[in-house]
């Protein structure tokens, strides 16, 4: 008798609040940003300024905080409870397209003709997702510092070669003035692996997979380049040049402001922050280990659910907010790269001459997505312990031979992800 | 003669059924899904229809050989030495790669020990989930002793008449209060390596001589330190069933032991001791199982590392399952979890039985 | 001689609160310095762990910290969400559970052995390794509200509350306890004819004083603090989150480390003001279940 009177009062709470009804057919949208002020701002902005524009849809927003919101969204998708609109980490995407939890955007190819190659989620030939920015990666590196050690500065057309590097690397170690000469982000073991050191590899001339057809690892994570990458990885931290896995995310955040690290390998959303404290920051291109420089790309992106009653409202939605005052807006406020070359005219740091107009520069030469395959989710996690554990002093062959194992074990479990 | 005094079937299924149609509902069921999902190949999130696939996964979780390597001899049959002077041997991998042994493919290095001139080498399937169980089992082996005796120590500081010690069995049973997360986090600062607290601390108090630690970035002390914080945390909750079995004790037999002489540790040993046998089978009992749990204090600190040396049971299956989509993976390892604890109690309950 | 023995007597209290005191500080300098460092900004904060100062509130304090993370998060609603589904849970699950363990213990029933041990046997699943399964039955489960039957779960209150009702643990402390309760009395009840409810609300009730506040403590600490996985998954609006869910609002590519212990000594102020308020009765009760066994 007690549970029915509770349960009652329960549910006439859950009817109070959730009780809605409007003319407009309703669009849920879910966004990774919660806790995060001025994201939440634009994104608000950007929803009611459709709902004003238009009088068909209104977009209802729903922020989730980013560190749980991949399992947010698959417990739905389970659950058969997904939003119209979602907002997914590029590399995530095949995965929820392959899997049948979105369906591809209704969106002109004209209208996004402009926009940089990583911002474009595409999947089996089709536009699943499009983002409103993207992010680039440089080496962090103060003028006088370079100027003090007698190291050249190395530009997108010369950078530095891998011997280069690490002559730097060595100069600034033995200087002695810094607690350690490179901060790689180690304390951080999500995406950020893969992101940020998967385009290193790359640059070996390896690879996390086989991208001619996405149906092994072998001999692109375990071949010559990517020993020779792995033993490369290891002598980093064995020789003291960075700090390791339980480096404190506090260090990571304040060491190259304070000058503990001479170099840092950092994206481009903490450049405004830094230029704040470090007059003379540079922002230096990714050095080439002997195959090209590169960097990783492809950032948050809006896409439509399979499930949504109503893919021409939600391509409508993005549509509009693919307008370049959002782009812009947003690259102002987190200080994201624009996805057009208008917009980047329309920001302060990425206009030409903008503090951050290398970052443009960077993600048009260098950036290369990561592997676009379903089972990249299962892919970066691997990748993500196999270098956590050599950073650590585990045998590189071997750790490299049981991440292939394990990536083409998976991948014969999900009978090759419908490559 | 009681026995038809309390007979009722109607009324006692009608008291018992409301709470073991919820138990069934949400706890059995579910287990009986995963244990479903462990016998086939079912993923998280897939187009791909799920497909029954026997024990196969547990055989891929399970699967462990001994391999015999050989030193390497020279041409003129010479054992070869590395550098340091160790015989030198052929790489594992030239043999679970090898097409010409098949049936080590895909298999790693687990251990390995000496055994004359010949290594032997312990390979498995799934090194990580080996570590796991080994850690899991190093953990409850552990903390069961560290925190129900920690526990019983502090019982013993508490037990004693003074003024204000209510106040300090209050400080002692808060952290108690606190969520494991937060504890967890917290513990970070605490552990970290260059700026810690336990670092600076500890170096103050030898006057520099210590050298600091980079205890959870360190493979010998990452488990270790997990251990003393969680044993820290529950100390307090485990104190007070400890103070409650010593109020039972009778004050006459302490004042008997004191007239016969006998010395503190003969008291505890002779008269304390039995009278907490009681106590003892519930603390143990309910530590080992909150041991074999063990997964967020993982999931905040180390998540698993460093070289899985704080990999768990728990933590592997919620990685496998939710990470790496790997639903049919996860389950197989909470399947057997459920086996070992399950046998791992009834042995408890038959050592631990009432002698009658 | 009199004398000697007083100063020895004194100086061994001494000695005794030393170690008590030594002992105290070991289990609160974790917590002092939560408390301590949601006073300071950031970069202080992260300063101060190389020195003692961290467990001093000293240099630029202020309560910027608790104002910011009112601003970044409704922890208003995230903690009236914990503490109403805390409370609803712990009241309902007493009730069940504890009519169940009456009718395993005082009552005759074919199939009661059976029954407790699988019950008991359910103590050792783990949350974490059944959270699927469970996200796939809640997501299907009818309800019947005012606007007739509605499918699936997720998304309310009693998501986070009914599958959290029933645990062995409770019913395995009630069953201990109602061991070692008297059976004369329940006897004595029964042959002046009074009901089996009328036995446990007249008899049982009223002598299960501790074991009652042990399992109120136990449950609600569990649903206050560990509602972490399953909110997530089941819970997709902001209005229904829980404080554990909550803390995921400070993680962003810069942790904020003061609002973060500004939270996180915000969410622990109610738990520990219960404790404090009910300290009494709660070591008391805790204890009096220990001596079963």
């Amino acid at each position: 008798m007690k549970l029915r009177k509770t349960s009652v009062a329960v549910l006439f709470v859950t009817t109070l609040l959730s009780g809605t009804a409007f003319a407009q057919t309703n669009l849920s949208l879910w966004y990774h940003g919660a806790g995060n002020e001025v994201e939440s701002k634009i994104i608000n902005q950007i929803v009611s300024d459709f709902n004003a524009s238009q009088s068909d849809w209104n977009v209802v927003l729903e922020s989730f905080p980013q560190t749980s919101y991949n399992d947010s969204v698959v417990a739905a998708a389970l659950a058969n409870n997904l939003p119209d609109i979602i907002d997914v980490d590029g590399p995530i995407m095949p995965n929820w397209a392959w899997s049948g939890y979105m369906q591809p955007l209704q969106i002109d190819e004209a209208k996004i003709g402009k926009f940089l190659p990583g911002t474009k989620g595409i999947w089996d030939g089709k536009l699943y997702s499009i983002g409103l920015w993207d992010a680039a990666i440089a080496l962090y590196a103060r003028k006088s510092d370079l100027e003090e050690l007698g190291l050249r500065t190395p530009t997108l057309d010369k950078p530095w070669t891998k011997d280069e590097f690490m002559g730097a690397l060595e100069k600034a170690k033995a200087s002695g003035k810094y607690k350690y000469a490179l901060d790689l982000g180690m304390n951080d073991q999500g995406e950020w692996y893969p992101y940020a050191y998967s385009p290193f590899l790359q640059s070996f001339g390896g690879d996390i997979i086989d991208r001619s057809g996405y149906k092994t690892a072998e001999g692109a994570l375990n071949g010559e380049a990517a020993l020779a990458f792995g033993e490369w990885w290891q002598s980093l931290f064995a020789n003291g040049y960075a700090p390791g896995t339980s480096e404190s995310p506090a260090d990571q955040q304040n060491g190259f402001i304070d000058g503990s690290f001479a170099f840092q390998w950092n994206g481009n959303w903490r450049a405004v922050a830094t230029m704040a404290e470090v007059d003379d920051v540079v922002f230096l291109p990714a050095p080439d280990f002997g195959n090209g420089p590169t960097i990783g790309a492809g950032s948050w992106q809006f896409g439509v659910a399979a499930t949504s009653k109503h893919p021409d409202g939600a391509s409508a939605f993005i549509e509009f907010a693919l307008q370049d005052k959002y782009l812009a807006a947003f690259s102002d406020g987190i200080g994201l790269i624009p996805s057009t070359a208008a917009a980047a005219q329309m920001t302060k740091n990425y206009k030409d001459g903008g503090s951050l107009a290398v970052f443009y520069g960077l993600s048009n030469a260098q950036a290369k997505i990561r592997p676009v395959t379903p089972g990249y989710v299962v892919q970066s996690k691997v990748f993500t312990k196999a270098m956590a554990d050599i950073a650590n002093g585990a045998d590189v062959a071997d750790t490299l031979d049981a991440a292939v194992d394990e990536i083409n074990a998976d991948i014969e479990k999900n009978s090759g992800y419908g490559h | 003669m009681a026995s038809k005094l309390t007979r009722s079937n109607g009324v006692g299924w009608a008291f018992a059924i409301p709470a073991f149609f919820l138990l069934v509902v949400f706890i059995i069921l579910p287990f009986f899904f995963a244990f479903w999902f462990s016998l086939t190949n079912q993923r998280l999130i897939s187009p791909n229809p799920t497909e029954f696939v026997g024990l196969q996964n547990y055989e891929n979780l399970l699967g462990v050989a001994v391999i015999t390597l050989e030193p390497e001899r020279d041409a003129d049959n010479q054992i070869v030495h590395d550098s340091e002077g160790n015989i030198a041997y052929p790489r594992v991998r030239t043999i679970t790669r090898s097409p010409d042994f098949p049936h080590y493919k895909g298999m790693r290095e687990w251990f390995r020990w000496q055994s004359g001139d010949n290594a032997k080498v312990v390979v498995a399937k799934d090194v990580v989930f080996m570590k796991a169980l080994a850690n899991t089992m190093l953990f409850v082996l552990i903390i069961v002793p560290l925190q129900g005796g920690g526990a019983l120590g502090l019982a013993l500081l508490i037990n004693q008449k003074l003024r204000g010690i209510n106040a300090f069995r209050t400080i002692y049973f808060m952290p108690v209060v606190i969520s494991i997360v937060v504890i967890s986090l917290l513990w970070r600062f605490i552990y970290d390596g260059d700026d810690g607290l336990l670092n600076n601390i500890v170096s103050a108090l030898t006057l520099g001589a210590f050298k600091p630690i980079d205890w959870l970035g360190n493979k010998d002390t990452a488990l270790g330190s997990i251990i003393v914080m969680s044993a820290w945390q529950a100390m307090g909750f485990h104190m007070v069933i400890w103070l409650s079995g010593l109020q039972t004790i009778p004050g006459t037999l302490y004042e008997v032991a004191a007239i016969e002489g006998s010395s503190r540790w003969q008291t505890f040993r002779y008269v304390t001791w039995p009278g907490l046998r009681n106590t003892a089978v519930l603390v143990l009992i309910v530590i080992t199982m909150q041991a074999f749990a063990l997964f967020s204090q993982i999931d905040v600190m180390t998540k698993g590392g460093p070289l899985d040396s704080t990999q768990t049971l728990v933590f592997q299956a919620v990685q496998r399952g939710y990470g790496k989509q790997d639903i049919s993976g996860g389950s197989v390892i909470s399947v057997i979890l459920f086996f070992i604890v399950l046998s791992i109690s009834l042995v408890q309950r038959y050592l631990t039985r009432e002698k009658r | 001689m009199a004398l000697v023995s007083e100063q020895n007597r004194g100086l061994r209290l001494l000695s005794r609160y030393l170690v008590l005191a030594l002992v105290a500080l070991v289990f609160l300098f974790p917590l002092v310095f939560m408390v301590v460092s949601s006073f300071k900004p950031d970069s202080q904060l992260l300063a101060d762990t190389s020195s003692f100062r961290a467990f001093l509130p000293v240099g630029d304090i202020s309560l910027d910290n608790y104002v910011a993370a009112f601003k970044r998060a409704p922890i208003g609603q995230f903690m009236l969400n914990s503490i109403g589904v805390t409370v609803i849970t712990v009241i309902v699950s007493i009730a069940i559970c504890s009519v169940a363990a009456f009718s395993f213990v005082f009552l005759n029933w074919t199939g009661r052995n059976i029954l407790l041990s699988v019950i008991l046997a359910t103590l050792i699943i783990p949350f974490e390794t059944i959270a699927v399964p469970l996200l796939l039955i809640v997501s299907r489960l009818p309800w019947v509200g005012m606007e007739g039957i509605e499918w699936g779960w997720l998304n309310t209150y009693r998501v986070q509350i009914i599958p959290w009702i029933v645990d062995a643990l409770t019913i395995f402390l009630f069953v201990q306890y109602f061991k070692d309760l008297p059976r004369e009395l329940i006897e004595a009840a029964r042959v002046e004819g009074a009901s089996w409810m009328s036995i446990y609300r007249r008899v049982v009730m009223p002598l299960s004083g501790p074991v009652l506040a042990t399992a109120a403590i136990l449950k609600s600490l569990k649903m206050y603090n560990e509602q972490y996985l399953w909110p997530l998954i089941v819970v997709q609006d902001e209005a229904h989150r829980p404080i554990m869910v909550g803390l995921g609002y400070f993680f962003q590519l810069d942790v904020a480390w003061g609002e973060l212990m500004a939270y996180l000594t915000l969410i622990s102020v109610p738990v520990l003001a219960f404790y404090l308020l009910m300290q009494r009765a709660f070591i008391a009760s805790i204890a009096s279940t220990g001596v079963k066994g």
